[in-house]
């Protein structure tokens, strides 16, 4: 997984709430069994009409945002399923970092597995932001995952939370099944006790 | 100190607490399926892992498989590749399969109740956000990504944070006509989509104890459209009957043990949950979605509701997008809504009980001139049981298909799409915009008002035809 540490970039502003995965990315573009290449069909019924063509109202199809590293939305971004594929056509697409009053929780999970930080801050500070976003090409955010900031244009800095173990992760890119594979002596002797403790839990074997 | 039915689970299967409260999570059961899989098995193989518990793994595929005759294979060429894709990862790691053909295939989350292989008492997961119906067993059941997939069948474990306890309890009697489907349309219209997120939800209370297994399942499997990853349920007897004799089940005095460890699993008295919602049953109306959100619901006698009259800008902006995907008119009568096409199927309503409810509505009529009805069984375990019963003849003979199992209209990944502009009745469980096909319209209900609706052609109160 590659590392975020910082990233200064214009942000593309979606105001709109429960931004479900279908809109995110759509089922009927699941039959892949990559990760790459989503990219084309993030948004897509936002992005593209029924023939196909661009919508040119919708933000990321402005000449001033397709190259937007930061989206900003509002309440209950992600809700729906479990798709990876979500965040996989967000980066696919080159957005890295996803601002909004909150997400759902396993958008949220799935998006430090792949490198993409999402950040809830209050709607009142989204807004904000939001309107720095409508500035376009004029105006860059920074967000520094180090200093848990995320700088406006105007040099002020709003802080952040984040639970102390994904932002290792993302911070070091690190392998997690690699760092949990280490435990496996744990893992070993929780198994041993369980065995012991749910006897009657059976294997299942197929006859 | 007082643990809730959550808490008990949860402790029972951390294997180790790390500094920041993260748990090292052991999981007793992975569900796998064709869609979010590949990757992960790619992932394994690239690092030269293997699957760590092949044993305490199940894959079936349901989402992209076609539901007519199968016997010729999977005609389209991306569906097949997936099907393919799997067939040779669970043969090259070893992992226990249900075949395409096989009577045991359906869907992931009907398969695991009905074959025993989900269990009060154990934690589940599957790289599908439904995966919280299997909560209704008393499990913690959640859906994953495909980076968890990977996690867990090399390391049978999750990383995660202790969720919050949040309890719904549901009391008082159910009205003729109302459903396990209405109660959980009623919660997520009440607490929104967003109502659950960072919780898990224990179903409680006397209208929920009186549910079946199906009812009780089809409760949990919603939970994560109030933005809960899992939904619980304590067992009781009406969950070891269920289980008992199951093909998977532990048998004999290994039942008898396993029943002896799930009395235990019932929140303790007087133990505390973060929030609290409760619900009188009486109140609840047979339901049905207006909008694009599973929160956007309205009892059946009720109306297309008013932006005008709704205070946040925001909201009102949402709700105006919404009706206008939906093409309805404030104020207009829910009953007077022609539909198109009616879909019963799905982990939400698939079961034998849901079938069932859908014949008695239908016996003795027929389907409305123009309408395509069909019903998609979620099994086939499901489908053998209703041919045996004659239910396939009753809803035939009325005009509906009788369709092979998987997950179909859900999600339309399959050859089983709205058109664009199509209107349905939908005993799926959820309604974003071109969720069923691109453009297509849904209208969230139960399997009875499915049926109602599919007789009469038009969004129908059950209670006028039984």
């Amino acid at each position: 997984m590659r590392a975020f540490t910082v990233l200064t970039s214009i942000a593309a502003p979606l105001p709109m709430a429960n931004v479900d995965t279908d809109k995110i990315i759509p089922a009927r573009f699941l039959k892949t069994i990559r990760r790459t290449g989503l990219g084309a069909h993030l948004f897509d019924t936002l992005r593209f009409d029924q023939s196909g063509a661009e919508r040119p109202g919708f933000v990321l199809n402005q000449p001033q945002y397709r190259n937007a590293e930061i989206l900003i939305a509002h309440e209950n971004f992600g809700c729906g399923s479990s798709r990876e594929h979500a965040p996989w056509a967000l980066l696919d697409f080159g957005i890295r970092c996803v601002i909004a009053p909150d997400f759902a929780d396993i958008f949220h999970a799935n998006c430090f597995k792949n490198g993409v930080l999402p950040i809830a801050l209050p709607r009142a500070v989204c807004d904000r932001l939001m309107e720095d976003a409508r500035l376009g090409a004029n105006a860059r955010l920074t967000v520094d995952l180090q200093r848990q900031v995320v700088v406006r244009p105007n040099g002020e800095e709003v802080a952040f939370e984040i639970a102390p173990l994904p932002r290792k992760m993302l911070l070091e890119g690190l392998d997690e099944i690699g760092q949990t594979m280490q435990r496996g002596p744990a893992i070993d002797a929780y198994e041993a006790r369980a065995r012991q403790e749910h006897s009657w839990m059976p294997a299942i074997a197929l006859g | 100190m007082p643990r809730t039915l959550f808490d008990k689970v949860w402790d029972a299967h951390v294997v180790e607490r790390l500094d920041d409260g993260t748990c090292v999570l052991y999981i007793d059961r992975h569900l796998v399926h064709e869609v979010t899989s590949p990757q992960a098995f790619e992932g394994l193989r690239m690092a030269g892992r293997r699957v760590r518990r092949p044993d305490a793994t199940i894959a079936v595929t349901d989402h992209n498989v076609p539901t007519s005759d199968r016997r010729a294979g999977i005609a389209e060429p991306e569906s097949r590749l997936q099907v393919e894709t799997l067939e040779r990862n669970v043969a090259e790691f070893g992992v226990p399969y249900f075949p395409l053909l096989d009577a045991r295939q359906g869907i992931v989350h009907i398969v695991g109740p009905e074959q025993g292989i989900s269990l009060p008492g154990m934690t589940i997961v599957c790289g599908d956000s439904h995966t919280s119906t299997h909560g209704a067993l008393g499990a913690l059941a959640f859906g994953i990504g495909t980076s968890e997939v990977e996690h867990v069948l090399a390391t049978q474990t999750l990383l995660q944070r202790p969720a919050k306890n949040m309890l719904v309890r549901v009391d008082g009697a159910l009205a003729p006509g109302v459903t396990a489907k209405d109660i959980v349309l009623a919660i997520i219209g009440r607490i929104g989509t967003a109502g659950g997120t960072g919780h898990v939800i224990e179903y409680a209370g006397s209208a929920i104890r009186e549910l079946d297994m199906a009812g009780r399942l089809t409760v949990c499997n919603m939970s994560i459209e109030a933005g809960a990853r899992a939904g619980m349920i304590a067992p009781d007897e009406v969950t070891f009957d269920y289980v008992r004799g199951r093909p998977y089940a532990p048998a004999g005095e290994a039942f008898e043990r396993a029943v002896g460890y799930w009395r235990t699993l019932a929140t303790d008295e007087g133990a505390a949950y973060d929030r609290t919602v409760v619900m009188d049953a009486a109140e609840i109306s047979p339901m049905v979605s207006w909008g694009t959100s599973p929160e956007a619901v309205a009892p059946i006698d009720g109306v297309v509701p008013d932006p005008a009259t709704v205070a946040d800008e925001a909201k009102r902006a949402d709700m105006v997008r919404m009706l206008e995907y939906m093409a309805l008119t404030p104020g207009q009568a829910l009953s007077d809504i022609p539909i198109d096409v009616v879909f019963i199927g799905s982990c939400t309503n698939a079961r034998i009980e849901d079938l069932r409810a859908a014949a008695s509505v239908v016996r003795g009529r027929h389907v409305a001139p123009g309408v395509r009805a069909m019903v998609v069984p979620g099994s086939g375990v499901v489908k053998h049981a209703a041919e045996a019963e004659g239910l396939d003849r009753v809803l035939i003979d009325a005009g509906f298909e009788w369709r092979e199992p998987g997950c179909s209209m859900c999600l339309g990944m399959n050859p089983d799409k709205l058109a664009a502009g199509q209107r349905c009745a939908s005993t799926s469980n959820r309604n974003f915009e071109g969720r069923q096909g691109p453009g297509g319209r849904t209208h969230l209900l139960s399997p009875a008002m499915a049926a109602a609706a599919a007789v009469t052609g038009r969004l129908t109160d059950v209670r006028r035809l039984v």
